[in-house]
């Protein structure tokens, strides 16, 4: 499909036309609004949006979709960011008394980013990315997804590609919504692999006995290794490249890399884990802990646009994760270039369906805009993760009444 | 104090759901009167057993053999629910001695999760899971076959875990927020959502709740605090409490006279401890010091037995050679010096300060000397203090271990064992006059002085201390329990 070029001086033109058209308002609601089981939780939710000229604001809140729609319409964010659930209306946090406006609730978030692994890819540096570090962002959503779903039971988890160098891991269970800020960091740090900046050459050790969770990202690694680290990135294929390896290995060990069938092997005269964590210091993710930890962190949001790429923050569809390819993610000027396509096959439903309000028949309308363009499939994804959390909740409120034998 | 929550019946049969389990969370408060009396007893006695927890707790291995046959040493042998009943009650009156300030409660709490450790520890195991199923503790132990499927998992999880173990005692299933310590560092199994602990790890967790669940409390209880101080009855008793040195006071002043003034100086430096060395030789150098150190140091002087007349003329001669002439001195400080000694206007409390007091109360700020040195010196310029009194470097690295984990009192034991040359101090230390008479005691080489003068001592009252005439009755027990407690040896 061809990608329309994208040009940042044109968004003062292409946002106006997402966001009256095409940004999915209802299901963004949906969302947020988390069954309307919480009094207020859209309410008092913490929005803050980046306006031309790099002027932000903070607490933004809405009292109903059609007032987060209009402001967005209105104001026209270049970046839209998603905070937490606050005690009061973020609008009003000035009016109350200082203390007690406090954030109350917000999704476990996961930022990894491309730049963090400089340091071990050979292809690319700083804000550019490619077919062949990409594999890194894979192995990442496969370790960490695996993980908060086996071992700390999520369920609901939102993976978004940010834009432009790194995906966002949205965990949207009840539990995750309510964790504290101890619980964030010790979620974060249990999934922390990878420990040291620049002066720390070796940055995983591991030692026996080896934990069930180490374990499992390794076979996770282990699959992508040969072909990402050997052929991709070539990390044996220059002196230069096999001194950064050796560099890792244990002072007192005499040893050397092979590679043998699909695996990295180091043979050397002694036992530890070191062929492990050179596989694990190239490959696994590394999370940022203050983006996690923090229970009123901001975090950009799905649908926002990047500035800088102009492409769409979109939903990632687990099941097609391996042929997932971010410079196939819709640009803003793609999409509203599809929009302005006429469709052959387009009804006139619209004189018949006069009758209706204005909102629902706006809606009808951007859901037939969007599903003209290559956002529609991503937007179905997003459809496929709120039925599972509506579907989650449903179970749960009958297993509730069942219980208090309400029938 | 309002407390929510159920009334619970005390009649009869029922005093046994009341206290149905030996080990509580003292999650409510009680509710029945007690006597004022009863009031300061249990009070004091707890404060006892928590004291004697922090002693053991710093000179044998927590939860040794050693460790805990002491501690069963202490535990009185009462009815069981008569135990229980105290326990209860006087672990809540405690709390409100304990909330106000941050060290205060810091101590409570880590002198009460200690006890609750031990005696967690000691119940059998079907007591254990009952206590964790009667407070909500969604803790299940995990079935044998589970165990068994997820043996070689436990195993690479925890520490100190074989097959053997995990076949013969319990696994217990936690929500992994409960566990976050463990989490975190990676030294558990998870398994949806659920941490896999090890029954030797359990009590950690349980442990975790405890201090959680407490540190709350005390805040709350901090917070309702006004409200039972302005019960004139009980306010001076638990400001008493919360400052108590529990032990000899050195109010009574014994050999007075026989310390001259000439001897100071050679006495700062072997038998001083570091907090009054400190003070004097600012003293000597600045000729001068502040109202913090002037009260802290003089009454520390009054307690070695320096006599009034001998007290004006020390600092008289050395405010002198400072900016002070002697007119002034005589019309401003000889009037607190003699207040010192109780010669002016009506004081309540004029006892040389324990450590407790030193350390907890009125920290000092620029230009102050006063305080103690372990606790409110910074470590770079501890460290130089102690090299320039010739203290070995790795004594000193002894020291600075003990201050990084806040054990004051430990820290100066520690000098005075470096100082004097000896193995093991042979007291703990809860004073600085007690370093003093110590200290003396051993360069002089004499044992038999010491208990001569304790038992002059219990025979007489203390009038620094009685101030309700009133309550003379049930204050003389209070002071008695006080007395009992002042020779540990």
């Amino acid at each position: 499909m061809p990608t329309s070029d994208y040009d940042p001086a044109c968004l003062p033109d292409l946002l106006p036309l997402y966001y009256r058209r095409l940004f999915p308002f209802s299901q963004y609601y949906r969302w947020l609004s988390y069954g309307g089981v919480s009094k207020n939780y859209f309410q008092n939710r913490e929005f803050s949006f980046t306006l031309k000229d790099d002027i932000y604001v903070r607490y933004q809140s809405f009292t109903t979709q059609n007032e987060l729609e209009k402001e967005m319409q209105k104001m026209v964010p270049y970046k839209i960011d998603i905070g937490a659930v606050y005690s009061h209306r973020p609008s009003q946090h000035n009016a109350v008394k200082s203390g007690t406006f406090q954030a109350l609730e917000k999704e476990l978030v996961f930022d990894i980013d491309m730049t963090d692994y400089d340091d071990v890819r050979r292809c690319c540096s700083a804000a550019d990315i490619c077919s062949k570090c990409w594999t890194l962002m894979t192995i990442a959503i496969r370790i960490l997804d695996r993980a908060l779903r086996e071992d700390f039971g999520f369920h609901h988890l939102l993976w978004v590609y940010s834009g432009r160098r790194g995906v966002h891991c949205w965990v949207c269970d009840d539990a995750a919504r309510k964790l504290s800020v101890a619980a964030r960091s010790a979620v974060a740090e249990y999934l922390s692999l990878i420990k040291g900046g620049e002066e720390t050459v070796r940055k995983v050790v591991l030692s026996d006995p080896i934990h069930p969770f180490i374990n499992h990202s390794l076979s996770v690694v282990e699959r992508y290794f040969c072909q990402y680290a050997i052929v991709e990135q070539d990390i044996l294929g220059s002196k230069e490249s096999v001194d950064k390896v050796l560099a890792l290995l244990p002072e007192d060990i005499l040893s050397f890399p092979v590679v043998l069938g699909a695996q990295l092997t180091v043979i050397s005269l002694s036992l530890t884990y070191f062929d492990k964590e050179i596989m694990l210091q190239y490959c696994y993710p590394r999370l940022d802990v203050n983006v996690s930890k923090g229970v009123n962190h901001l975090l950009k949001s799905p649908f926002s646009i990047h500035p800088k790429t102009g492409r769409i923050s979109v939903p990632i569809d687990l099941k097609e994760l391996n042929t997932f390819d971010p410079f196939e993610v819709p640009t803003i000027s793609l999409i509203c270039e599809e929009l302005e396509r006429p469709r052959a096959d387009e009804a006139e439903d619209d004189d018949v369906k006069d009758k209706e309000n204005e909102q629902e028949a706006g809606e009808r309308r951007r859901i037939r805009d969007y599903k003209r363009t290559s956002l529609a499939k991503y937007v179905k994804v997003f459809d496929r993760f709120l039925e599972a959390m509506a579907r989650s909740r449903k179970g749960e409120m009958l297993q509730k009444s069942d219980l208090q034998k309400d029938f | 104090m309002q407390f929510p929550g159920r009334r619970k019946k005390l009649i009869g049969s029922s005093q046994n759901d009341l206290y149905d389990h030996c080990l509580q969370f003292y999650g409510q408060p009680p509710l029945e009167n007690i006597s004022l009396t009863e009031f300061e007893t249990f009070a004091v006695e707890r404060l006892k057993l928590l004291k004697t927890v922090e002693n053991l707790g710093v000179s044998c291995v927590k939860n040794s053999e050693q460790y805990t046959k002491k501690l069963d040493a202490e535990i009185s042998r009462i009815s069981e629910y008569e135990k229980r009943r105290k326990d209860h009650i006087s672990h809540f009156i405690l709390r409100l001695a304990y909330c106000q300030t941050e060290d205060l409660r810091r101590w409570f709490i880590q002198q009460e999760m200690d006890l609750f450790r031990y005696r967690f520890n000691d119940l059998h195991s079907k007591h254990k899971t009952d206590f964790l199923h009667k407070n909500n503790l969604k803790y299940e132990t995990v079935s044998a076959e589970e165990k068994k499927s997820l043996q070689d998992k436990l195993i690479a999880s925890s520490y100190g875990l074989s097959g053997t173990k995990v076949e013969e005692h319990d696994v217990y299933k936690v929500p992994f927020q409960d566990a976050l310590d463990l989490v975190r560092t990676r030294k558990v199994y998870l398994l949806a959502g659920n941490a896999y602990i090890p029954h030797h790890e359990i009590v950690t967790i349980v442990l975790n709740d405890f201090r959680t669940r407490l540190s709350k409390a005390l805040a709350m209880t901090a917070r309702s605090l006004p409200a039972v101080q302005s019960d004139e009855r009980l306010q001076p008793l638990l400001s008493h409490l919360s400052h108590a040195y529990v032990g000899q006071d050195y109010s009574i002043q014994k050999n007075i006279g026989k310390i001259s003034l000439e001897q100071i100086d050679a006495l700062s430096g072997k038998s001083f401890p570091l907090c009054m060395r400190h003070l004097h030789k600012a003293l000597r150098e600045n000729h001068h010091l502040r109202h913090g150190g002037r009260m802290q140091y003089g009454l520390f002087l009054k307690g070695i037995g320096l006599s009034l007349e001998q007290a004006l003329q020390f600092w008289r001669s050395e405010f002198v050679k400072g900016k002070v002439d002697a007119d002034k001195f005589d019309k401003a400080y000889a009037y607190s010096v003699r207040h010192m000694f109780g010669k002016e206007g009506k004081r309540t409390d004029y006892t040389p300060y324990s450590c407790m007091k030193v350390i907890l109360s009125n920290p000092p700020s620029q230009g102050d000397y006063h305080g103690c040195p372990f606790r409110h010196s910074d470590p770079e310029l501890l460290k130089q203090k102690l090299q320039n009194y010739k203290v070995s470097p790795s004594g000193t690295n002894q020291i600075l271990e003990l201050v990084k984990g806040m054990h004051y009192q430990l820290a100066c034991q520690k000098y005075f064992e470096l100082t004097h040359n000896v193995e093991d101090a042979g007291f703990s230390l809860n004073h600085p006059n007690q370093y003093f008479t110590e200290s003396q005691k051993l360069l002089s080489g004499g044992r038999d002085i010491k208990k001569e003068v304790d038992m002059s001592q219990r025979s007489q009252e203390n009038p620094a201390s009685v101030t309700r005439p009133s309550q003379a009755n049930s204050k003389q027990i209070f002071l008695d329990e006080i007395q009992e407690l002042s020779d540990p040896s």
